[in-house]
């Protein structure tokens, strides 16, 4: 049996613009979502919304290892996602206050993003019904001689599904060019992982369908980078599927209806200590890579970015509704598809 | 003209898709070296080789899944599952991917994906091998439902199925197998929209589909001899229904009795009820009437079954009273 292992360790430091490009990147998401909270409250945004407030590292280091026509399939917690995987904020934002700008029309809202130029492919809101479309896109990649790879983003809760244990052997059986992103944290919605898993060490299960699965800080983006690099150089020359456990936290409650009840108040404390945010911003200081105002530079641009994204989904136009029964089907026959 | 059977007209689909399209693949549970559950892929592993007809393990909404990602990243899969009752474990995929991801994605992420399976009674196989479940499917949204009841239909849907730019289940019942015929040498692709006049008559018009057609066909037959004349439309597509040809048979016979093997509450038969009623209330000379399966878990006895499932008796004893 394949063993499950820390990740393999990068560069304890990146390099300085690529440092400040990940912090942007962080910060972009950790902004947007912070406004959706306003935006939610304002009720220009309604539906469930999910933020992934504490886990942008996550996103954020697995994105720097995927080419732009490599695929990506996520979860409804997908925000951070979609915008460090290339989705505009405009039209994510647009998509959140139920634009026709929006990425999917205004037919998908917070839970359903989509855009076929970043080949992103949800914004999948059944917990484990992601994971066999990503073993389809890569079995296509596969049967069509690509060297692309599919990342798959889930969550804990997934591991439960039946689903989740048929994509791993899937994918194993056949060395499909996977890599399987689990976001560990701890939570599925408001039950801990020790009260829904026998065994919660979720990289033992992975590797159980004999692919290497690796343990990886998920507050760390460095750590998260390099071990999405190493997994990906692997699974894109024939390596088959990867596994990353991505042991991270969410700041804020699960959607913006839970009062967050079953959440130890010390242990939320203990986990916003390890801010991935402010994890990076020591660390690119502590190595001089952080010079003066380039952190409040970052937070400018941002600021304005998000300003821009919401001035244009509130300037944006509702679909009209004799477009309801619109794409239910296909409307020109044809091969076009999303590859 | 040559001599086949319907599940060697399924075989020569499949054979005649994998040859013309490379991104054409099939797979499922015992496709392969099995050669098909029911022998319809039988020989194709052989031609085609493993990764074109691709064993999978009883994972069926996983190679559902599967097949709607590969669909998404440009290969045009035909998926495989046994049977009607096994499509259970694969429904979230069915309902919450493949039905909806165009629409979700605002027309972006069309799933060119064909699933085959098996549907009916009349096998002996009791209550997890032998429902009608179609016409749950046809109550979806965003996924053609077909029912291929003869020999031209069994070989000529596939095609045309697979390029439809979108999902499409095609039920194939378990029944016909075996069922032998003429085809001729040249046959090919068919029409899927269309709903077709299998029988023309003028008193009462017999609406069924897939399995039940030759039920309907052998009613109409027992009526000539009465000297009532039944007409018999064949569905074919479940998912969109056909309306115009159903209501133009009913207004030219004015009777109309509806032959459905799903269970009659929530049935397909009751949506097509509700469309004669809803266009073609004021030409009927009676009410509309069914035929379905009793409600009851298919029973393995082959008295039981039988009782269970409409036959030419009931579907005579239906029209005699309507009075046609």
């Amino acid at each position: 049996m394949t063993e499950a292992a820390p990740a393999p360790a990068g560069a304890s430091s990146p390099e300085p613009a690529h440092g400040l490009y990940l912090l942007r990147e962080m910060v972009r998401i950790r902004r947007f979502e912070e406004r959706c909270v306003e935006l939610y409250s304002d009720m220009r945004i309604r539906g469930f919304l999910h933020l992934g407030i504490g886990e942008e590292a996550c996103a954020v280091g697995v994105m720097q290892a995927l080419n732009g026509d490599d695929a990506v399939v996520a979860t409804y917690r997908e925000h951070g996602h979609a915008l460090a995987r290339g989705v505009t904020m405009r039209s994510a934002m647009a998509e959140l206050e139920g634009k026709v700008e929006g990425c999917s029309r205004g037919r998908g809202g917070s839970m359903h993003l989509f855009d076929k130029a970043t080949r992103f492919f949800g914004g999948n809101a059944i917990v484990g019904g992601g994971l066999p479309l990503a073993v389809g896109l890569a079995l296509a990649d596969h049967m069509q001689g690509r060297s692309q790879v599919t990342a798959c983003f889930f969550g804990d809760g997934a591991v439960a599904e039946g689903e989740f244990h048929e994509s791993m052997n899937l994918a194993a059986l056949w060395h499909l060019p996977v890599l399987f992103c689990c976001e560990n944290n701890l939570y599925a919605m408001g039950t801990a992982l020790e009260s829904s898993e026998s065994e919660t060490d979720l990289s033992l299960k992975a590797a159980s369908y004999r692919m290497p699965a690796w343990e990886v800080d998920g507050m760390d983006v460095v750590a998260v980078e390099a071990a999405a690099v190493a997994a990906t150089e692997a699974v894109r020359v024939g390596g088959g599927p990867h596994f990353l456990e991505l042991r991270t936290y969410r700041f804020r409650a699960h959607s913006m209806y839970d009062p967050d009840r079953y959440r130890d108040k010390a242990e939320i404390e203990g986990w916003k200590h390890r801010d991935p945010i402010d994890h990076l911003v020591q660390q690119l200081a502590s190595v001089g890579s952080l010079g003066e105002g380039e952190l409040e530079q970052i937070e400018q641009d941002v600021d304005a970015e998000v300003d821009d994204a919401v001035a244009f989904a509130d300037a944006g136009t509702l679909e009209p509704i004799e477009d309801l029964e619109r794409f239910v089907v296909t409307e020109a026959p044809g091969p076009g598809t999303g590859s | 003209m040559s001599t086949v059977t319907y599940r060697e007209a399924l075989r020569m689909a499949l054979d005649d898709a994998l040859r013309r399209d490379e991104r054409v693949f099939l797979m499922g549970e015992d496709v392969g070296r099995y050669g098909g559950c029911y022998a319809v892929s039988l020989g194709l592993l052989e031609e085609f080789g493993p990764e074109r007809v691709r064993d999978t393990p009883l994972s069926e909404s996983g190679f559902v899944g599967a097949g709607i990602g590969a669909a998404l990243g440009g290969m045009r899969p035909i998926v495989e599952i046994m049977t009607v009752n096994f499509s259970l474990l694969a429904l979230d995929q069915i309902v919450n991917n493949a039905a909806t991801l165009l629409y979700m994605s605002g027309g972006q992420f069309n799933v060119p994906l064909v699933i085959r399976m098996t549907t009916g009674a009349g096998r002996q196989l009791g209550a997890q091998h032998s429902h009608s479940l179609e016409g749950w499917y046809t109550h979806i949204p965003g996924i053609r439902i077909l029912a291929p009841a003869t020999l031209e239909d069994a070989r000529g849907m596939l095609w045309p199925a697979l390029c439809d730019p979108d999902p499409v289940l095609l039920f194939e019942h378990g029944a016909l197998y075996n069922e032998q015929g003429e085809l001729a040498d040249d046959a090919g692709s068919v029409d899927l929209d269309a709903a077709v006049v299998r029988r023309e008559g003028s008193d009462v018009t017999i609406v069924s589909y897939g399995g039940m057609l030759r039920v309907a066909l052998g009613a109409a037959d027992g009526l000539a001899e009465e000297g009532i004349s039944a007409e018999v439309v064949d569905l074919r597509s479940l998912r969109p229904l056909d309306t115009a040809t159903i209501v133009s048979s009913v207004v030219r016979t004015h009777r109309a009795v509806v032959v459905d093997e799903g269970w009659r509450t929530g049935s397909l038969s009751a949506e097509v009820s509700a469309r004669i009623v809803e266009q073609a209330f004021y030409d009927l000379d009676a009410p509309v009437a069914r035929v379905c399966t009793a409600e009851v878990p298919m029973p393995y006895a082959k008295h039981l079954e039988d009782e269970a499932t409409p036959q030419v008796r009931d579907v005579v004893s239906a029209v005699h009273m309507l009075g046609a």
